[in-house]
């Protein structure tokens, strides 16, 4: 069996998924993307499947759009990564799909974007498209900080920040849900708990262990396949009417869920890699 | 032994270090990627960049 690794800088995410591959005899080629040349009108790539670990999204999303072109099973595959990689597209994916998740508005200019705000009340969260980790996330309580944040947003954004997508705030009470799921299957889930509204573990949120429970695992199952299945990380809301999918991650970090949850998570990656090879 | 780019500071790789993997200074406390594990050489790691996450 042939297996790659696309990544460029190792986390500890990466560590734990080599020794993982090396602890069962499984060799694999690193395919570092900083060094990496795609040749387009070249088709042959001689691999059973390739794990995606880039650290970068737009080098993960073009190198697996080639790579499912030649006929290389990746995971995850292009689509899961295009959909996941964008905020806009997740929603969309998660509406049409059923699976609750809370209340979007996209615009194009700032104007439309503060109507928007304000039609649907303070505060709303504005979240860049494109982007991980809780980066240049902001919460609008009012009407000056929409027109401080909208103006500033014009003015020192690129270009994918003049689409403004401005989500419902939904009060989390300190913490919010972070599932895993491979296949079909929720593995594992952590709360993230934070005395601020952002509750990434990037951002310093504290991993406790979170039981699977029926719904969780329905609703978390049901927002990977709305994305294209594969091994995701999805991010949970608790709200009074039930849980609500907040985003979809196609390249999950999980070094904070390992001990907390007691599931050897590399370990179930591993396995689901084999499996699509093997198909 | 690797050597930080910044303060000099003389660094030993643990025996799991891969490849690309970042490390800090302990003396200084820059970032630093891993270039080569043998011969152990370091070189400032990266910015964060943009696209950067999960």
């Amino acid at each position: 069996m042939k297996i790659g690794i696309l990544c460029s800088l190792i986390r500890k995410e990466e560590k734990l998924l080599f020794d993982e591959f090396r602890a069962r005899g499984l060799a694999f080629d690193r395919i570092d993307d900083r060094t990496l040349i795609l040749d387009l009108h070249q088709r042959r790539w001689d691999f059973d499947v390739i794990l995606e670990r880039s650290i970068n999204h737009s080098r993960a999303l073009h190198t697996l759009k080639y790579l499912n072109d030649c006929g290389v099973k990746t995971v995850n595959s292009y689509e899961v990564a295009s959909t996941c990689g964008d905020k806009l597209l997740t929603t969309m994916a998660l509406i049409k799909h059923g699976v609750p998740t809370p209340r979007v508005y996209i615009a194009y200019t700032p104007e439309a974007a503060l109507q928007a705000i304000e039609g649907l009340g303070y505060p709303v969260v504005l979240k860049p498209a494109v982007g991980s980790w809780g980066r240049l996330l902001s919460k609008v309580n009012d009407r000056d900080a929409a027109e401080a944040i909208l103006e500033h947003k014009e003015t020192l954004g690129s270009y994918h920040h003049s689409t403004y997508y401005i989500q419902e705030y939904i009060e989390k009470s300190g913490r919010d849900i972070r599932s895993f799921v491979v296949g079909d299957e929720t593995i594992c889930a952590i709360y993230r708990t934070s005395p601020h509204w952002i509750t990434n573990t990037a951002r310093g949120g504290v991993a406790t262990n979170c039981p699977v429970t029926p719904e969780l695992n329905d609703v978390s199952v049901r927002a990977a396949k709305a994305v294209g299945g594969g091994v995701v990380a999805i991010d949970v809301f608790e709200t009074k009417d039930g849980l609500t999918v907040n985003e979809v991650n196609y390249t999950m970090e999980f070094r904070n869920s390992i001990d907390t949850t007691g599931v050897n998570i590399p370990a179930k990656v591993v396995d689901y890699v084999v499996e699509v090879a093997r198909r | 032994m690797a050597v930080c780019t910044e303060c000099e500071a003389e660094i030993t790789l643990a025996p799991s270090t891969e490849v690309g993997e970042i490390i800090q200074c302990p003396d200084c406390g820059l970032d630093l990627e891993v270039i080569s594990v043998d011969p152990a050489e370091l070189a400032p790691a990266p910015e964060e960049e943009e696209d950067w996450g999960e």
